[in-house]
């Protein structure tokens, strides 16, 4: 097929306005998957997936698409995960294209995500077809949210095509739009082999399966393959379409849309973003826009019951080999017992995370607070990345230290923007500029430290702008900021897992309602309990549980033995769940109190 | 078989108390013969019996009509420690004499309190004045081993009523002293009328019991148990040999035996007991077989209810002596090689040492 014939899109649109709903629309409408196998969202495979309506992997598939001048074109749409923490896999889907479908919902227009990848694909030189979906809602406003629209990508309100995709009406338009205003693809036929990796995932029994767009070039079956940042070679077991399903060809030519199944044994070796080409007389110089791809939030994960680590690690394995961002390390706390630090690109990866560990591998987790990675130098002039309260160098020896920055991007309401000014302010946010998308929508811009948004940010958000706020944001890189470490000693002794990483602004604040949560969490006994909490040897907060006076079986007699020692045997069983530090002992929901503190401290 | 320990329930009681939680039964005076001659019916099948200590506790034992009464004691048998348990009300000069013509060495009354309003949040049917006027009976009918059973944690009882409480138990001068926190176990009546008012004296309860203590100590009591007192000499020997680990028979509906590693437990049901009985059967009962770390680990729980010394032969495996040195270490627990008491402090909260000490 000539390239003339070749269409390369993708959709971008905000959670819930309609991209899975526009995408099923498209396979029934070009015949690609037969109606007697059409389900809901049929790109979205994981179960997950489905169930949140958010697409974590990328995809691909392949529709052929007669169009008004007589000739089959080939549709490639590569589906984009929808989330700020996935924004680089965005970037990458784009990048495999050349047009992009600007989906928004009518009756609630244009979110800060939407902005967000609206502005990567055009950054990437996408054409942008907008599109207005869900005209058939009794509260749409089709002509105001076109305007919007209009204003945002350049163009004119009549050239936003207006659709629904839940009853199909004007998907057939949105066809021929692709077919008529992305341009075909550009690449040298006749050049070595360009491909750009732009997702893979583990195959139990292929290996890892890389999904491809060939820039220049061709692949065949066979041929030894290099992936060039990385350097990884292998040969090409086989290459293919989707339709939807995977489909083998005999090659994959310039600008067609594909994958190629690798025998590669683990993710990690082939990242997404890089380059393959030929192992030999390949390309010269790679696809521009590879980024190592590095987690900034990090949590300990631990086994409820310690006895399904071994389970805990096999599943992390497993999950790694389809996850090439994850990354996890082993890591032992006294009183959570054996687990896991475990990186994320962010909040929903790890919520993501968790929840495949819980639901795919049955396990019960307990996920301590998550935190960002600091920057630290010490006093010998060494600068080390901390990831975890525990690696933090004594406070003496620190010199100066750094928090990762993000560039946040809100769109509300203009009646909100005093709330959402506030909420920034609080979260020691910098102003950057604020613009009127339309009289009645504001977008702000903001420098905020990434600490301040991990935890609880995005909820506060939403309601302090009774839901109308959308948020995203792109990672800045490390900035000075003064964070300190905030210990806590029970009965003087210090507890591992009870430490966090903050900036010194809020160590005050968190550090007494850290130590306030203890209290109400830890029972009384038979000593009184001192909760402190500590920077460095400097205690800065201090609650006592008192001991307690009098814990005695009233009466025993003959008659009430058995009762009275299954009792005790109970009290004993109890016991047990507990963690013992020095003479204390402490309930494991205890442990908990330090990743609510966190919320409510930091509100 | 050599039974050291008996005992035997009688179930009447004129009103069931709704903090009660020991097998009882209102009314039914028609049945106070039958159920005598079951309770001996019972004893016969065990055979001849010369034990050391005999308890007759309820329910109300001084409820019984004379007649049936006087043949349960006859038919007992002999022995030089009978305890009986009796309510104020109950108490007269001709119930007085028969209990001492029939070898009734020790009387316990079940006082509880004398202030008015918590003996009537307690739905006992004695006044302050009828506790009195029983302890006189007794006293004045040669009864020289008195026991009052006393209760704190009474819903609404203040700081001055159990100052009040404590005055007017050492007024009468008891031999022994039974003084308990009162339970309301989840699901009686009690517990769901009172559970909110319980639960906020719960703190104030905590000085209840040192004041009690305190108070019983300095007037020349021994705390020789959790919850008992005694002047020297004057311990209750029946409950020793349930604190002492010795194995006792109980016979009566809902008696509860333990003789070596089977705990029997006579169902709680009178007409089932009483037609078994009539019929030369074994009352019918739920039988719990014991294992001897658990046995083990009740004589550490009973045996470390008492101030003196416990030996811990044979035991040894069950306490975990890390933490028993931390406990020591903290005041709680005294060791002596062979032997293990509990302190003052550790008494009090000896639920939270024994849970720590059990390996």
């Amino acid at each position: 097929m000539s390239l003339e014939t070749i269409r390369n899109f993708s959709i971008i649109a905000h959670i819930d306005h309609g991209k899975s709903t526009l995408a099923d629309r498209i396979l029934q409408l070009t015949r690609t998957v037969a109606e007697r196998d059409m389900r809901e969202q049929v790109l979205d495979s994981m179960e997950l997936e489905r169930e949140r309506g958010i697409t974590i992997k990328a995809q691909a598939v392949r529709v052929l698409f007669p169009a008004a001048d007589g000739r089959t074109y080939e549709l490639n749409l590569i589906d984009t995960p929808g989330h700020v923490d996935f924004t680089y896999e965005v970037s990458r889907s784009l990048a495999a294209c050349e047009g992009a479908l600007l989906v928004v919902d009518a009756a609630q227009g244009i979110e800060a995500q939407t902005l967000a990848n609206a502005y990567l694909a055009i950054e990437n030189e996408l054409e942008i077809v907008p599109v207005v979906n869900k005209i058939d809602l009794p509260s749409a406003d089709a002509d105001g949210v076109a305007l919007e629209v209009a204003d945002l990508v350049g163009g004119n309100a009549e050239d936003v095509l207006r659709i629904s995709a839940k009853t199909g009406a004007g998907v057939g338009e949105v066809l021929q739009a692709i077919v008529d205003r992305v341009p075909p693809p550009q690449g040298e036929a006749a050049a070595p082999g360009r491909a750009l990796i732009f997702d893979s995932s583990y195959d139990q029994y292929r290996g890892v399966v890389a999904f491809v767009r060939v820039v220049d070039g061709s692949f065949e079956p066979r041929q030894r393959v290099r992936a060039m940042a990385q350097g990884t070679t292998f040969e090409v077991e086989e290459l293919g379409v989707f339709s939807p399903g995977m489909r083998a060809t005999p090659e994959l030519g310039a600008g067609d849309v594909g994958y190629v199944i690798t025998g590669l044994k683990d993710v990690s070796q082939l990242r997404v973003g890089d380059t393959l080409t030929q192992a030999r007389g390949g390309a010269a110089a790679p696809l521009p826009g590879y980024q190592d791809v590095k987690p900034m939030v990090f949590a300990g994960l631990f086994p409820t019951d310690s006895d399904q680590y071994p389970e805990l690690r096999d599943a992390l394995e497993k999950l790694k080999l389809n996850d090439a961002a994850l990354s996890y390390e082993p890591e032992t706390s006294r009183a959570l017992g054996f687990g896991f630090r475990c990186g994320f690109l962010g909040l929903l990866h790890m919520d993501i995370v968790r929840e495949r560990l819980e639901r795919e591998h049955d396990l019960d987790l307990l996920v301590t607070a998550p935190n960002v990675a600091y920057r630290v130098r010490a006093v010998d002039g060494e600068w080390i990345e901390v990831h975890n309260p525990a690696q933090m160098p004594d406070a003496g020896s620190i010199e100066e230290t750094e928090e990762p920055y993000v560039r946040a991007s809100i769109i509300c309401p203009s009646d909100h923007v005093g709330a959402v000014m506030e909420l920034n302010q609080e979260r020691r946010g910098t102003f950057g500029h604020m613009e009127y998308l339309s009289p009645e929508r504001v977008q702000l811009i903001y420098d905020l430290p990434l600490a301040e948004i991990v935890l609880d940010y995005y909820d506060q958000l939403k309601s302090r702008t009774r839901g109308y706020a959308s948020f995203d944001y792109e990672l800045l890189g490390f900035r000075p900021g003064q964070v300190v470490k905030v210990d806590v000693l029970l009965a003087g002794e210090r507890v591992d897992s009870l430490s966090l990483i903050t900036h010194r602004d809020n160590a005050y604040r968190q550090g007494k309602a850290l130590v306030e949560a203890l209290r109400e969490r830890i029972p009384r006994q038979m000593f009184e309990v001192a909760i402190q909490a500590a920077i460095g040897s400097r205690v800065i907060a201090r609650e006592t549980v008192k001991a307690k006076r009098k814990d005695v079986l009233a009466k025993c007699y003959g008659g009430d033995i058995s009762r009275k020692r299954k009792l005790l045997e109970k009290q004993k069983k109890g016991k047990r769940r507990m963690k013992q530090v020095g003479n204390i002992e402490v309930p494991q929901e205890a442990f908990l109190a330090v990743l609510e503190i966190n919320r409510e401290g930091a509100a | 078989m050599s039974v050291r320990h008996l005992y035997v329930h009688v179930p009447f009681c004129a009103h069931r108390c709704s903090y009660c939680d020991f097998v009882t039964v209102t009314g039914h005076e028609e049945l106070h013969g039958a159920y005598v001659g079951a309770v001996l019916a019972e004893l016969a099948l065990h055979g001849p019996l010369t034990p050391e200590t005999v308890y007759v506790g309820g329910g109300t034992p001084s409820l019984l009509h004379a007649e049936s009464l006087e043949r349960l004691l006859t038919g007992l048998p002999a022995c030089a420690d009978v305890t009986i348990e009796c309510n104020p009300e109950t108490v007269t000069p001709e119930l007085a004499r028969l209990l001492r013509r029939h070898g009734v060495t020790r009387v316990s009354l079940g006082a509880q309190s004398f202030q008015r309003h918590l003996l009537e949040t307690l739905e006992r049917r004695a006044r302050p004045e009828t506790v009195a006027a029983a302890v006189e009976i007794l006293r004045g009918e040669g009864h020289e081993n008195l026991n009052l059973d006393l209760m704190f944690g009474v819903p609404g009882q203040s700081h001055a009523d159990l100052r009040a409480d404590i005055e007017g138990l050492l007024a009468h001068a008891p031999e022994h002293v039974s003084w308990y926190e009162l339970e309301a176990k989840p699901g009686t009546r009690f517990a769901v009328h009172h559970g909110a008012e319980l639960a906020r004296q719960a703190d104030a309860l905590e000085d209840h019991y040192e004041t009690v203590v305190a108070a019983l100590r300095e007037a020349g009591y021994r705390w020789y148990e959790t919850a008992n007192f005694c002047r020297p000499g004057h311990e209750s020997r029946h409950n020793l040999g349930y604190w002492l680990g010795h194995d006792y028979l109980g016979v009566g509906v809902g008696a509860v035996s333990t003789l070596g590693l089977v705990r029997r437990r006579n169902r709680p049901r009178l007409r089932p007991y009483l037609d078994a009985c009539a019929a030369g059967r074994p009352a019918p009962a739920d039988v719990e077989e014991l294992t001897a770390p658990e046995r083990g680990l009740e004589r550490l729980m009973l045996g470390l209810r008492l101030d003196q010394p416990l030996h811990l032969n044979g035991l040894a495996a069950l306490v975990d002596d890390a933490a028993c040195d931390r406990l020591a270490a903290a005041g709680l627990v005294l060791r002596d090689g062979e032997t293990m008491t509990l302190t003052d402090r550790g008494r009090f909260l000896a639920n939270d040492v024994l849970a720590s000490v059990l390996r």
